[in-house]
């Protein structure tokens, strides 16, 4: 029982990794994922090197315990996701 | 804003049947917290049919198991605010999500189940999950 949003993407709800094809990397809520790209809530970004962590170091660190969020909401074009991947797949329960 | 409190009923009654203690303000959570020797376990609920409708029932499964946490506990998130933000200060070091399970020993963490491991994964997972940190980290009944 729950709330669902049938008009959404697939991902709705899911807590997902955007990587991008540049430095940038984004974890956030998946709100959907259309023509605009990928609509993040509730999310963090990451630069590639920043305080000395790749993107590598910052998804496993985000993939123990979550991300503390630094934007309601952020999009993401289409053109610059290199992949979206479910937090929780790279989580291990 | 919260959700109507008629249609959040069921979610907080599929916890509270099952035993765990509904914690509405953050009174009832400092008291809640208070007697730190044992295990205790907060559960933050939530209304996200995505992963609450899974956590709850693992929830429910996981505290079926003869090993289970001392004291097991619910706050609502978006719902009892007060009381999931005085929850979330007890364990303060780990973003917030829900919903999420803590679980204590003697007061402190040892051991955290954030929203992004629910999502996604059925009731038995999340019970599976659930129960080997009971296994780890609480003492069976009979032992008590």
């Amino acid at each position: 029982m729950g709330t669902f949003h049938h008009d959404k993407h697939a991902l709705h709800g899911i807590t997902v990794v955007v990587d991008t094809t540049g430095s940038r990397v984004f974890i956030g809520r998946c709100d959907d994922w259309n023509d605009n790209g990928v609509i993040l809530l509730d999310a963090d970004e990451h630069e590639d090197g920043t305080g000395g962590r790749s993107k590598q170091d910052y998804i496993a660190q985000a993939a123990k315990f979550g991300i503390w969020k630094k934007h309601d909401r952020v999009v993401v074009p289409g053109a610059d996701v290199a992949s979206v991947t479910r937090l929780g797949d790279i989580a291990t329960l | 804003m919260p959700y109507d409190p008629m249609m959040v009923q069921p979610m907080r009654e599929e916890l509270t049947r099952a035993g765990v203690q509904e914690l509405r303000n953050a009174s009832d959570v400092d008291a809640f917290m208070q007697n730190k020797s044992g295990t205790a376990m907060i559960v933050v609920n939530s209304v996200c049919g995505c992963a609450a409708g899974q956590a709850r029932p693992g929830v429910r499964l996981a505290l079926q198991g003869e090993i289970k946490p001392d004291r097991v506990a619910t706050v609502f998130a978006g719902q009892d605010l007060d009381a999931t933000a005085k929850a979330r200060t007890y364990f303060a070091q780990v973003p917030p999500s829900s919903p999420s399970i803590a679980l204590f020993k003697d007061g402190e963490v040892v051991h955290f189940v954030p929203r992004h491991m629910i999502e996604g994964r059925d009731a038995l997972s999340l019970a599976n999950h659930l129960s080997e940190a009971f296994q780890k980290y609480c003492t069976p009944a009979t032992s008590r």
